[in-house]
């Protein structure tokens, strides 16, 4: 592991300690494995306690890992096989949202996901997963297409929000994240939310409506930056990890505030730390969600989940949760 | 078309309503002249020497709308609460305390129903004053309360959008009401009725990224700010220099993102007859 976060800095120790051992041991040839045993688990302690009293900044910077699971992780692992699929129609292909379709577990489902790099090169092709106009119309066909098959959709939001770009605003970003807003109620086929890492406002809520909505334990879900938030509110972005407390963006905060429906927890010391049981999660999560649709007919999950995104956040819900909060 | 070559360049300037020694005079802060307060208001807010846009309060707005004592209000009583207990430069509560100070309204959108030559429509007006115009709980309600009853009652529905975004001191709350907005216009919508958007100055962010531009006929008073991120936050991210007249009504229009830019004095007049057509159109079918 080479990306320690700066809260992580008893980790980044033992872990050197670890390493050193471990090349002693090899070069000398002498078995160090009890030592090393200690020493892992001491690290494994040290995760623990570290991991159990989180700031809502500290959980920002972990949603941000660079070597969290990315959309792609998720693709290869749940459906191998996958087929992807290209452009909006209109204009371009934006490589910041990637749609694929493959088997799960003998059924098709398609996967359209925020398209973050797995390192600098692949982020300057995907721009960072911050989608133009074109990524979000994409988003709009793939699902589309996913109704023509009748396969159900997971949608992965994983987005700093939408680009802030020139093109992006000459090519209609606003009309893009609203006509998804409002064309996801009427796809017919069943639509999970995860979301994986940075729930950045319009641009995460433009491809992060469905049926149900998840968050992974340590990702982010809010209506701005928290550096945006400082910016503004406070003229000062360094008041970043102020602004994160106040905004509640954990998915603690939102699952407490009836926003979502469920959180999945992460392996120890955060998904970066172990893909495969994060992924595995995941799996039984859509096997699980998948499971729970198929009963339904269209026009109960069609009126289920408009009512579901009209009660949350509505007037009284709030009201409700305010009046009992104080 | 308009073009942005040299010296076509609408202005965006930061507006004061108000001069304090002496309220019965305003300053254009366009081109500075001075204006005789009751007949810039008689000529709806508008510079009469260089055409700048005043902002417009709500009330005022649906004056210049609708059909005389025809407004109902509903929803009067939605006040907001402070959901997060947020607080930055000052305590969230003290800026509803100004925001209500200042427009005499609970909230930043005033919905209602009302007459424009006589046809019956259903009519939300945000007032920019309040908070910035921002989308919190109540906003998102009244918007959802009003579009379903446009929908019940068979009416056209009107939004005259004023707005800096979402408001970030209901943080996820604020977002929700994105999709809670765009979910019930859609009903609207799908069940064949009627949106007329309007955007004014300033439409950004969470509103033009939600209902905004939901409208199946979108129109603009001239020079106003229309866009999904804040012209700083581009600048940064994309260290180019913005191209002349960027993010104004006229720049949406030219790149196909508006149906028309309307004179506010000619508002009226075009929902009248946008209003006829669709009326009788749909006593044909």
């Amino acid at each position: 592991m080479k990306n320690f976060l700066p809260f992580e800095k008893p980790l980044s120790e033992l872990e050197e300690k670890i390493e050193e051992l471990e090349q002693e041991s090899i070069s000398r040839q002498i078995d160090l494995s009890s030592s090393l045993e200690v020493l892992r688990q001491e690290f494994a302690e040290e995760t623990k306690l570290i991991y159990s009293h989180l700031t809502p900044w500290e959980i920002v910077l972990i949603a941000r890992h660079p070597e969290r699971p990315k959309l792609i992780d998720y693709i290869r692992y749940l459906i191998p096989d996958y087929v992807y699929f290209c452009g909006d129609r209109h204009y371009t292909d934006d490589l910041a949202i990637f749609g694929a379709m493959g088997m799960f577990q003998s059924k098709p489902i398609m996967m359209i996901g925020h398209n973050k790099g797995k390192n600098t090169k692949e982020n300057i092709l995907n721009n960072f997963g911050m989608a133009n106009p074109e990524g979000y119309r994409k988003a709009i066909r793939l699902m589309r297409l996913a109704e023509k098959f009748n396969c159900p959709i997971v949608l992965m939001v994983d987005t700093q929000g939408a680009y802030p770009g020139i093109a992006a605003e000459e090519h209609g970003q606003s009309e893009a994240i609203a006509y998804n807003l409002r064309e996801i109620f009427q796809i017919q086929v069943p639509i999970l939310v995860i979301v994986t890492g940075e729930g950045g406002s319009g641009g995460a809520l433009g491809i992060g409506i469905g049926d149900k909505v998840l968050m992974l334990e340590y990702s982010i879900y809010s209506v701005i930056s928290p550096e945006g938030c400082a910016s503004i509110l406070y003229r000062d972005s360094s008041k970043a990890s102020l602004a994160a407390e106040k905004l509640k963006l954990t998915s603690h905060d939102l699952m407490q505030f009836g926003l979502i429906d469920d959180i999945l927890p992460e392996p120890l010391g955060g998904a970066h730390r172990d893909h495969k049981t994060m992924l595995e999660t995941v799996k039984k999560e859509i096997q699980y969600f998948l499971d729970e649709q198929t009963p339904l007919n269209k026009k109960t999950r069609l009126d289920r989940r408009m009512e579901k995104f009209l009660k949350m956040a509505s007037y009284e819900t709030s009201l409700n949760l305010y009046q009992s909060s104080s | 078309m308009i073009s942005f070559s040299k010296g076509n360049t609408p202005k965006i300037v930061k507006p004061q309503e108000k001069n304090i020694e002496n309220p019965d005079w305003i300053k254009c802060p366009s081109c500075r002249s001075i204006q005789y307060a009751k007949q810039l208001e008689e000529n709806l807010s508008v510079c009469p020497k260089c055409n700048f846009y005043f902002k417009l309060s709500a009330t005022k707005r649906i004056e210049t709308l609708l059909d005389e004592n025809t407004f109902e209000e509903t929803d009067a009583d939605l006040s907001s609460f402070d959901i997060l207990k947020f607080s930055d430069t000052k305590p969230y509560t003290q800026r509803l305390e100004e925001g209500i100070q200042k427009t005499n309204h609970l909230e930043a959108i005033i919905t209602g129903l009302g007459s424009i030559e006589n046809t019956r429509v259903a009519i939300g007006v945000m007032d920019f004053d309040f908070v910035g115009g921002s989308m919190g709980i109540v906003v998102g309600e009244k918007i959802v309360r009003l579009t379903d009853k446009a929908r019940l009652n068979h009416t056209p529905l009107i939004l005259v959008s004023s707005s800096g975004g979402a408001r970030m001191q209901e943080g996820i709350f604020s977002l929700m009401q994105m999709a809670r907005t765009s979910a019930a216009i859609g009903k609207f919508q799908e069940q064949g009725g009627l949106y007329l958007s309007i955007l004014t100055n300033p439409t950004t962010g969470g509103v033009s990224a939600s209902f905004a531009f939901l409208g199946d006929i979108i129109m603009a008073e001239p020079a106003s700010l229309i866009g999904f991120a804040g012209t700083r936050v581009i600048e940064q991210t994309t260290k180019q220099k913005l191209p002349a007249g960027f993010q104004t009504a006229e720049f949406l229009l030219e790149h196909g993102q508006i149906d028309k830019i309307v004179e506010r004095k000619n508002m009226r007049k075009l929902l009248t007859r946008l209003l006829q057509f669709y009326s009788k159109g749909k006593m044909e079918s």
